[in-house]
């Protein structure tokens, strides 16, 4: 999915939190395994994206959340890397995505 | 990925909007000043805050919307060609009869589409989103200002045609229908499974040409399940118009549920 609009709402969410005399210097993401993210694309966009902004050469880290479901036919939590896995246990996919979907900005440094 | 579309909103322009009608919200930001002294030090800022969250938050403000005046919003999803626009205009066509239909048409360029639509009777806005590869809240609400849905209606919105970008995008619709023609092939729903995740509702286009094809829909629809266990799935002909009754029996289903509230006095 669009990685460049969410390297433009990364921004926004940045300069919402600071002043324009500030300066940006890195910016942590976490991006689950099961959201819609590119990690690679969007940090090649949010280079881009950021040019001229307070947040000009930030360092862009990314941490991964593992994708996270219940199996209705095993009645517990299994751990996922994709939307189209197997549950490990019981090979069904009977699979409810609770947790790896998150796209969020965590925190900043400033200098 | 997309990462070839860039999304400049300035190319973005809603048919019929008159001047920037841009609606901004602006709300209380947080300020952080630390510039004591002339002493500069590095601090860390926590935000925990939704890449998204404008987006939702515009999204929000269009359900909330869409829900007072019981307006039922569709958001249709698919890959370029699959049918969604000759759906709509016979979707609008068969049930404009009954109810009010307007539709809001997402394409990089041109209004071929709302003028598809509009041949049929019903209102449609064209969104052209220029280089951008999928329909955003801020567009759908603008180009909602612009319609003004009637109280009671149906509201399609068409996305650009992409099975993979508006995946993501809340546009404050009631439900994602995602179409796959049979002539896409039926792996699909694993190939790009965000799109499948995130709908409601598969529907299975051009039926007619089952017979020509090779497109196994238990198998299609097996694959869908695996991404999403809880999607429903019609197989019908906007062309011949096969099997278009249970689309129609399926909206009128979910519609029943929406009363626009009360006028507060
Ligand atoms: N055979 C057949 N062709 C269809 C059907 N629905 C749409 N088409 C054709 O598919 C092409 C693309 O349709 P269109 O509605 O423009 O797709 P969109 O890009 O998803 O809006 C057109 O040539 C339509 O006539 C169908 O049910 N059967
Ligand atoms: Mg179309
Ligand atoms: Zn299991």
């Amino acid at each position: 999915m669009h990685e460049m609009s969410l390297a433009e709402g990364v921004l926004q969410v940045v300069e919402d939190h600071v002043d324009t005399a500030d300066r940006v210097t890195m910016v942590r993401l976490e991006i689950g395994q099961l959201s819609h993210v590119e990690p690679e694309a969007l940090a090649f966009c949010f280079e881009a994206v950021v040019k001229g902004s307070v947040a000009e050469g930030a360092r862009l880290e990314i941490d991964r959340a593992p994708g996270q479901a219940w199996c209705h036919n095993c009645g517990r939590g299994v751990e996922v890397s994709s939307l189209i896995d197997a549950c490990p246990d019981c090979g069904g996919f009977q699979l409810q995505v609770t947790g790896g979907n998150e796209m969020r900005v965590k925190e900043m440094e400033v200098a | 990925m997309c990462t070839t579309c860039g999304c400049g909103q300035g190319q973005v322009t809603v048919e019929g909007e008159t001047g920037h009608g841009h609606a901004h919200h602006d709300h209380g930001h947080h300020h952080y000043h630390s510039h004591a002294d002339g002493v500069s030090e590095a601090r860390m800022v926590q935000i925990e805050q939704d890449i998204l969250s404008k987006n939702d938050h515009l999204a929000w403000h269009n359900r909330d919307d869409l829900t007072r005046a019981g307006v039922l919003a569709l958001n249709l999803v698919s890959s370029p060609g699959s049918g969604k626009t000759t759906l709509l205009a016979r979707t609008a066509q068969d049930m404009g009869t009954d109810r009010s239909v307007a539709v809001i048409e997402g394409d990089q360029q041109t209004s071929l589409d709302a003028d598809r639509i509009r041949q049929t009777g019903a209102r449609a806005v064209q969104v052209n989103t220029g280089k951008g590869c999928h329909l955003d809240a801020a567009m759908v609400g603008r180009a909602m200002r612009t319609l003004q849905p009637a109280p009671s209606s149906l509201l399609f919105i068409e996305n650009v045609g992409n099975l993979v970008c508006p995946a993501g995008f809340d546009l404050g619709e009631n439900a994602k229908v995602v179409i796959l023609s049979v002539t896409e092939g039926e792996d699909k729903p694993l190939k790009y499974p965000d799109m499948f995740h995130a709908a409601r509702l598969m529907i299975l286009n051009k039926s007619d040409l089952l017979p020509y094809v090779p497109f196994d829909v238990e198998k299609c629809v097996e694959y869908a399940r695996r991404v999403n266990p809880e999607i429903e799935v019609l197989t019908l002909s906007a062309l011949t118009g096969e099997g278009l009754q249970g689309w129609y029996d399926w909206i009128a289903a979910r519609a029943a549920g929406m009363a626009p509230a009360e006028a507060a006095e």
